[in-house]
């Protein structure tokens, strides 16, 4: 029986001890300021429509928490003549 | 002046009334005198656990708006002489706990007891902040399992900034007691290990109680499981952890792991 399971299922402590120290290191350091993501998503908009029209639900921004380093994704979609509908409201 | 200790955890069901009742009656035992304190407003039931749900008459909220003298709402342990319990209302809800009210209550109790033991309400709201807001001692409750260890480090950060003691820029005296701990599960890989929840909240480790049919025998019973089973594997781990809780240094063992490693003594060093 021991040795059916051994071969089945691999350990599943040592992922959640992994998952729980990323989490917490980001968690520990992020007290207060859990909107992160939400103010960098405004900010970058606000930055991007100066220079051109865009849809604000075309814009996602992902945060991926990694043990060292983590990394945001922001996903603009322009479209072609955003620079042109700019310049006419302008 | 007793000491003030409140037992928190931030998720619910981890084992705070059960360890506060246990606990609680150990200390007891011991010879001290020793009350406990139900903060949780509107969902009460360590006097339940206690098994003195049918003589609550006044609780914290009536001692709290003056209706009734905290002499009138303590009630005395029928088998241990020096127990004493505070329940919670059921029918009112936490926004009749106030700062000023709890500080009152809990000074005066301070005074004439030992050791004040309050019991949290899961969550980080108003009745957990509020049972910590005195604490000389937190006892944190996690069991090995992701999303209590999680809540536990938010407890533990909550205890270092919003309790008294951190606002005077004292340290919080903050203790680990993990329980539902299963010794094989543990070693077969498939729970998280005592020394990986001791490094990931690191604070130290008042006791490991184990996974045990005895705590739910008890709470059927309504007696603390110090009382009701004093040879149990978990009510032999509560009373290690009473006796730490008097500065006693003894060695913390796993409980409940198989032949061969039954004694074996761990260097780990208690709280």
């Amino acid at each position: 029986m021991n040795i059916f399971r051994f071969f089945a299922k691999s350990d599943s402590a040592p992922a959640a001890r992994e998952r729980l120290q990323v989490l917490l290191a980001h968690e520990r350091a992020s007290t207060g300021d859990s909107d992160l993501v939400k103010i960098l998503r405004d900010e970058i908009m606000t930055v991007i429509a100066k220079h051109m029209q865009i849809d604000s639900d075309k814009v996602s921004v992902k945060m991926e928490r990694g043990a060292q380093v983590s990394t945001l994704a922001v996903d603009v979609e322009i479209p072609f003549d955003a620079a042109k509908k700019k310049k006419k409201a302008a | 002046m007793g000491k003030v200790i409140v037992v928190t955890s931030g998720k619910g069901g981890v084992g705070k009334t059960t360890s506060t009742a246990a606990l609680g009656a150990a200390l007891a035992q011991g010879g001290a005198k020793v009350v406990v304190v139900d903060f949780d407003v509107g969902l009460r039931n360590l006097d339940l656990v206690m098994g003195a749900e049918r003589r609550v008459v006044y609780d914290l909220v009536n001692v709290i708006q003056g209706d009734a003298k905290l002499t009138q709402a303590l009630i005395r342990d029928k088998r241990l002489q020096t127990l004493y319990l505070l329940p919670a209302s059921q029918t009112r809800d936490k926004d009749n706990l106030t700062a000023e009210g709890v500080e009152k209550v809990i000074t005066a109790l301070r005074k004439n007891f030992d050791w004040v033991i309050c019991d949290s309400p899961a969550g980080i709201e108003r009745g957990a902040t509020l049972a910590m807001r005195h604490a000389d001692v937190a006892i944190v409750v996690t069991n090995p399992e992701v999303s209590s260890v999680r809540d536990s480090d938010r407890i533990i950060g909550l205890l270092d900034s919003k309790t008294l003691k951190a606002e005077r820029g004292e340290q919080m005296e903050k203790h680990l007691l993990l329980t539902r701990y299963d010794a094989n599960r543990a070693e077969r890989g498939d729970m998280l290990k005592v020394d990986d929840v001791l490094e990931i909240l690191s604070i130290p480790l008042l006791g490991i109680i184990p996974e045990s049919m005895d705590v739910l025998r008890a709470s059927n019973v309504g007696a603390p499981v110090t009382l009701s089973d004093d040879r149990s594997a978990p009510a032999l781990a509560y009373f290690d952890a009473a006796r730490r809780l008097n500065g006693e240094s003894i060695p913390v063992t796993i409980p409940g792991e198989k032949r061969g490693f039954f004694g074996k003594i761990f260097g780990r060093k208690a709280a």
